[in-house]
């Protein structure tokens, strides 16, 4: 295809009468109506993409992707009392699901008790309530830890709720060795997105750190991280946006275990990272290429890392929650479908598709169980997982792949002027940028430059379309408080207050704080008790609230 | 004499950090003209009410995205009542289902938005219910 052939395509392209319409991606990007072998001109394949497994791994971390292992299929879940939820992941286990995934409700997020006073009517409400290793003990009642790999969401608490996860293992005898699975832990995006923590960012990077080298020499099979983008663009940034804050993040994690004399050999391994599949396909598929190549290249040439193992960006993706609808919510299993498939083709390890009601409430048991099926259609129907990396070569993904890098590292330059990630957060940089992005996104569906099916077009007037909700009883909260508080009088108070002190003293001083968060696990003391113990020596951490 | 602004308390009451839709409901109301007081998060009831009385609010909207949408509707009805704000209304948006939006009807809590409701239909809600400060 020469340039004169182009020329003369682009001449009748233009004669041929185009529909109103914007020809932006969902970020707001311009997109050309063709690409061709001139719009990748200066790329060179050798370099830019290599071959599955291999350095810089944009084509995918392993050699043989889904041919050797599909993606895990993993539901987020959690609700209600412990109990309820060890019901529902018999239920998952037994439908096919191939990995847990634990959702906690926003007092156990914050870290607080179930009876503290800003846990009133929250108790349960979006995750499973936990306050002491008992729960623990309740939530995994059953269930081979040591067999299947466990995903916990906690971030501000994390290190002390691992701590009760390992006091729970130790208790049934399982090694720790043993145990796979990943913590969340990322408290940088809580900061810039989701907005629960606790202490200011240092003390919390600081148990990042302890639970990373902790981890290292106990727990090697763990990720002791997932860093994350999918809240940052539930928060409403665009595809670029949470490429280019996700991976800063991981950039910082970095820097401050390098800092603290860890060998990045020993922790890098075990970085794991977690971005949002949005609606615009292809952006997304370039989006998660473009990570895996951007890190690599970071850990490899800047951070000097030797072992390919610290190079890859493996990561889990989850549909995005923001463009589920409250409208005509059974349509939200074909938007959860496309959104998954861009997961598959972008080369995820694992994945979380979407109920259809997660605009209206916590998904149904049926709900669920479509949405796991769209991913078995997807790993065992539509033949999409024989092929490595489908789309590596088209002219466009490529493209986008290159534009994506670009728009990351514009950022990165932007965020190091300001003085780095952590002064960038507390300039408000993140969240302006974000706030800004959402404000935008809104008035363009406001104005019908972009659509949403059943929102703001193809509306279905005066329909109540009913399906059946999940609905969280009042009385798990009472039950949960009984718990906590009959827990609380059976165990050895004495020996609670000795461990809780032993950790403030820690956490005063340098040493490592998992040892300690461990035996508060152990002697059974609570969620909301570590917090104030370490809140104490640590500080409460508070956002001026702005739009 | 000009007609006093609209004013608007906007808050996101307990345990939940979501603030896309109270940030971008807050704009648009800015960009309507109205007056904005956005409170943050992890706000009690009582904190509410309080900036509600300090400021003479017209409105009050509390975003809820956790599933506590009843416990802090109701509590925040009675502090206003209590308070000498029965006038004022109420609204706000979230994750709430058509039960529940019943059952806040019998709270005084007229209407409520969720996810996909137009920026300009929450607007001329407000504008119309406001309560109107006497001239």
């Amino acid at each position: 295809m020469s340039k004169t052939s182009n020329a003369a395509w682009k001449k009748k392209y233009e004669n041929s009468g185009l529909r109103e319409a914007d020809f932006t991606s969902i970020s707001g990007r311009p997109l050309q109506p063709l690409y061709t072998r001139e719009d990748l001109a200066d790329f060179d394949p050798e370099t830019g993409l290599g071959l599955p497994g291999d350095y810089p791994y944009t084509r995918g971390v392993h050699p043989s992707m889904y041919r050797g292992k599909l993606w895990t299929m993993r539901q987020f879940a959690g609700m209600g009392t412990p109990d309820q939820t060890n019901e529902r992941y018999r239920f998952l286990l037994e439908k096919g699901q191939t990995g847990l995934s634990v959702a906690f409700d926003n007092p156990t997020l914050y870290g607080c008790d179930s009876d503290h006073a800003l846990a009133a009517g929250e108790v349960g409400k979006t995750g499973v309530a936990v306050d002491t290793l008992a729960d623990m003990e309740r939530l995994f009642a059953g269930i081979p830890l040591d067999r299947v790999s466990t995903s916990m969401t906690i971030n501000a608490p994390a290190a002390w709720i691992f701590a009760m996860f390992l006091a729970n293992a130790e208790k049934r005898g399982i090694p720790f060795a043993t145990l796979r699975g990943t913590l969340q832990n990322d408290i940088l995006k809580e900061y810039i997105a989701q907005k629960e923590w606790i202490f200011p960012p240092e003390p919390h990077l600081r148990l990042i750190t302890d639970l990373m080298a902790f981890c290292a020499a106990e727990v090697p099979q763990w990720n002791t991280i997932s860093i994350s983008g999918y809240h940052i663009r539930e928060a409403g940034s665009t595809a670029g946006q949470e490429l280019a804050f996700t991976l800063a993040d991981g950039f910082c994690y970095v820097e401050h275990a390098l800092a603290a004399g860890l060998d990045i050999e020993d922790f890098a391994p075990r970085l794991s990272f977690f971005f949002n599949s949005h609606l615009d396909f292809f952006e997304e598929i370039a989006k998660m290429r473009a990570a895996r190549r951007i890190w690599a290249r970071a850990m490899r040439e800047k951070y000097k890392a030797k072992n390919p193992r610290s190079w890859l960006c493996r990561f889990h993706v989850q549909t995005a929650g923001c463009s589920l609808t409250a409208q005509q919510p059974e349509i939200n299993i074909v938007r959860t479908a496309l959104e998954a498939l861009a997961g598959v083709l972008g080369g995820c390890q694992s994945l979380h598709t979407n109920s259809m009601d997660e605009a209206l409430a916590l998904p149904s048991e049926k709900a669920v169980e479509i949405a796991l099926r769209t991913q078995q259609i997807i790993a065992f129907e539509s033949g999409v997982a024989s092929v490595i990396d489908p789309l590596g070569g088209s002219y466009y993904v490529e493209k986008l792949t290159n534009g994506l890098e670009e728009e990351a590292e514009r950022y990165f330059r932007k965020i190091d002027e300001l003085g780095g990630v952590v002064k960038a957060i507390e300039l408000g940089f993140f969240q302006r940028e974000i706030t800004r992005a959402a404000y935008e996104y809104q008035m363009a569906l406001s104005r019908k430059k972009k659509f949403h099916v059943g929102v703001n077009d193809f509306v279905n007037s005066g329909q109540t379309l009913e399906i059946p909700l999940l609905e969280i009883d009042e009385a798990v909260e009472r039950d949960q408080v009984a718990f906590l508080q009959r827990t609380r009088s059976e165990r050895d108070n004495g020996a609670v207050r000795e461990a809780l002190e032993a950790l403030k003293q820690a956490a005063a001083g340098g040493r490592n704080l998992m040892p300690p968060l461990l035996e508060c696990a152990r002697r059974y003391a609570t969620l909301g008790e570590t917090s104030a113990a370490l809140t104490a020596v640590f500080g409460e951490y508070r956002e001026q609230p702005f739009y | 004499m000009a007609e006093r602004k609209i004013k608007v308390i906007i808050a996101k009451p307990g345990l939940d950090g979501h603030d896309r839709g109270a940030k971008v409901i807050a704009r648009a109301l800015v960009e309507a003209g109205m007056e904005v007081v956005y409170l943050g998060l992890q706000q009690t009831p009582e904190a509410i009410v309080r900036a509600a009385v300090e400021e003479d609010a017209d409105v009050v909207g509390l975003s809820i995205l956790s599933g506590a949408h009843m416990a802090n509707f109701r509590k925040v009805r009675e502090l206003m009542e209590a308070a000498g704000l029965g006038d004022r209304l109420l609204t706000g948006g979230g994750i709430i289902p058509t039960k529940d939006q019943d059952k806040l009807k019998g709270l005084g809590v007229e209407k409520v938005f969720g996810p996909g409701d137009d920026l300009q239909e929450i607007v001329e809600y407000i504008r119309r219910n406001a309560r109107r400060a006497a001239a």
